[in-house]
């Protein structure tokens, strides 16, 4: 059985597998032609007198959390906010405030996909903040701006969710006697994320990659870590390699892990 | 029809509809009494789903006013869902919904209302835990009288057409509505489940249900109506007991539309 599943395992993931491999032997040969060229034992040395010896790997460790935290964070405070937007823009506008509300919401989206999230972070962090008297530790406020900016494009991605969901099913649930807002909640939106799951997928990607620009207001994020690491030692060559590396290390697990969680909610519609 | 001076439970007033200029109902004027079978036929495009749609506001009806438990339905006003509870709707297309298996399907709407009632997320568990366990046992008996009870806990993509169809129909009844309206029940279906479907029907018939169906099979309206209903260009143009709309048809239309399908 155990067996089986492993076999399995690779001949569903031959593909990944390959390209990491390519991806690793690619890196390998590029790392062994500049390790001559550019004196790398030296560097290495360098790097891991200051990644192990002073201390980097615990400015390093701070990065990563921050990076999950600013992400992960972001991503949930998006979807709650996709979310309301993506259920006030597909209300039927019958009452005038119903209307506001789809304005509200078109400006808000208007805004947080019009502007760099750079922008919105400088924005948010030294100018809005501070006007509204709120003093927030850095993490805590790139979160905010983060969940800001992805709610607004959560919101796109959940409203084509909804949409995609067959409109006879919010009309089943309307004719027994359900009201809008429990038809959707408990009907069309499990049926919505079940369908936007891999794009859900592709916008955490994205947000941890988003992530490494929190550097410009301070926050430590794997970016800042490595960043740190060179200006101190003067020697940016490793940090930055390893950087690229640690990135795609985390993206490619939070592709499979996304992987594994839509092939869970395809089959658990298959069979009972 | 009953000839009784008794209160119709739906009396449909001038009912207009229309989709922006295409003017689809033209003030339909209905009653429908308690344990009446009315069908509704007529060519496609003529209405009669509409007609039917709009009975428990699924459309929103532009003018004329629908009285059902004293209220007037198409009153922007009125809360709505309380009466849907009390009007049952089986779609041509199922809509089970997807996401639940079969039994939750049929609790949903019991357990949420009634939850409701007790408190919403206030609700003593224990309440909501007995909610749940009475809704259960009679979604599980009205499985069982359609010979599903086995299928209680599978997904609807499991199922066949016959299946889905006769599971929306209990889903319905597990409201417990006043009236039944079937918008084509069977249209959707393969040749050899149309039959399963209308014998569950022809059975909540017989049982007294209060129905309004629009159909394509004519031996059933036949068979089954008290009333029929020819629909055409957005009125109802014959309305007569089916013996005499089938058999001896007033209007030049209804003969022209029966010459067809007969």
């Amino acid at each position: 059985m155990q067996n089986k599943k492993s076999k399995n395992f690779f001949k569903k993931h031959w593909m990944d597998i390959l390209i990491i491999l390519v991806v690793v032997v690619l890196l390998a040969v590029l790392a062994v032609n500049i390790g001559v060229r550019f004196k790398f034992g030296k560097k290495w040395a360098i790097f891991s007198n200051y990644f192990f010896k002073n201390n980097g790997y615990k400015k390093l460790l701070t990065g990563i959390q921050n990076t999950c935290i600013i992400a992960i964070g972001g991503l949930l405070i998006g979807t709650v906010i996709g979310t309301l937007i993506a259920i006030v823009k597909v209300i039927p506008a019958y009452k005038k405030i119903v209307r506001y509300a789809q304005a509200v919401c078109n400006i808000y989206v208007a805004f947080f996909r019009g502007t760099p999230i750079v922008v919105q972070l400088l924005l948010g962090y030294y100018i809005l903040l501070p006007l509204m008297g709120v003093s927030l530790p850095e993490v805590t406020s790139c979160v905010l701006i983060f969940g800001l900016n992805s709610g607004a494009y959560i919101s796109e991605i959940m409203r084509g969710g909804i949409n995609s969901v067959d409109p006879g099913q919010l009309e089943a649930a309307r004719a027994v006697g359900l009201p809008f807002s429990t038809s959707m909640i408990k009907v069309v939106i499990p049926q919505a994320i079940k369908n936007i799951l891999p794009t859900m997928g592709n916008e955490f990607i994205a947000l941890i990659k988003e992530t490494a620009i929190v550097g410009y207001v301070g926050a430590v994020d794997i970016t800042k870590a490595f960043q740190d690491q060179g200006s101190n030692s003067y020697e940016y060559m490793i940090p930055y390699l390893v950087m690229a590396l640690l990135y795609i290390v985390i993206v490619a697990a939070i592709a499979s892990l996304v992987k594994l969680m839509e092939r869970r909610l395809a089959r658990s519609e298959r069979h009972s | 029809m009953n000839g009784t001076a008794n209160q119709p439970l739906l009396e449909v007033k001038g009912l207009c509809k229309s989709f922006g200029d295409l003017e689809v109902l033209k003030s339909i004027d209905q009653n429908i009494y308690k344990g009446e079978k009315v069908a509704v036929i007529g060519p496609s495009g003529s209405g009669k789903s509409t007609f039917l749609r709009c009975l428990n506001c699924m459309e929103d009806p532009t003018g004329g006013s629908i009285f059902f438990g004293g209220e007037d339905l198409a009153d922007m006003k009125v809360d709505i869902n309380k009466h849907r509870e009390n009007i049952g709707m089986v779609f041509q297309q199922f809509n089970l919904f997807n996401n639940k298996n079969v039994i939750e399907n049929i609790m949903l709407a019991p357990v949420h209302l009634r939850i409701k009632k007790a408190g919403g997320l206030f609700a003593p568990a224990a309440v909501k835990k007995q909610i749940r366990a009475e809704e259960k046992e009679k979604a599980l008996a009205l499985l069982r009288r359609i010979g599903l009870e086995e299928k209680a806990n599978v997904y609807p993509s499991t199922l066949s057409g016959g299946q889905k169809q006769r599971i929306a129909i209990v889903r319905a009844l597990a409201m417990n509505p006043q009236v039944m309206l079937f918008d084509e029940p069977t249209s959707a279906l393969d040749p050899e489940m149309v039959g399963e479907v209308l014998d569950l029907i022809k059975e909540l018939a017989n049982e007294g249900m209060t129905m309004v169906i629009v159909t394509h099979e004519m031996g059933f309206a036949r068979e089954v109506a008290d009333r029929v209903l020819f629909m055409d260009g957005g009125i109802i143009a014959e309305d007569a007991p089916p013996a005499e709309l089938f058999g001896n048809p007033q209007n030049p239309r209804t003969k022209e539309f029966l010459s067809k399908v007969l």
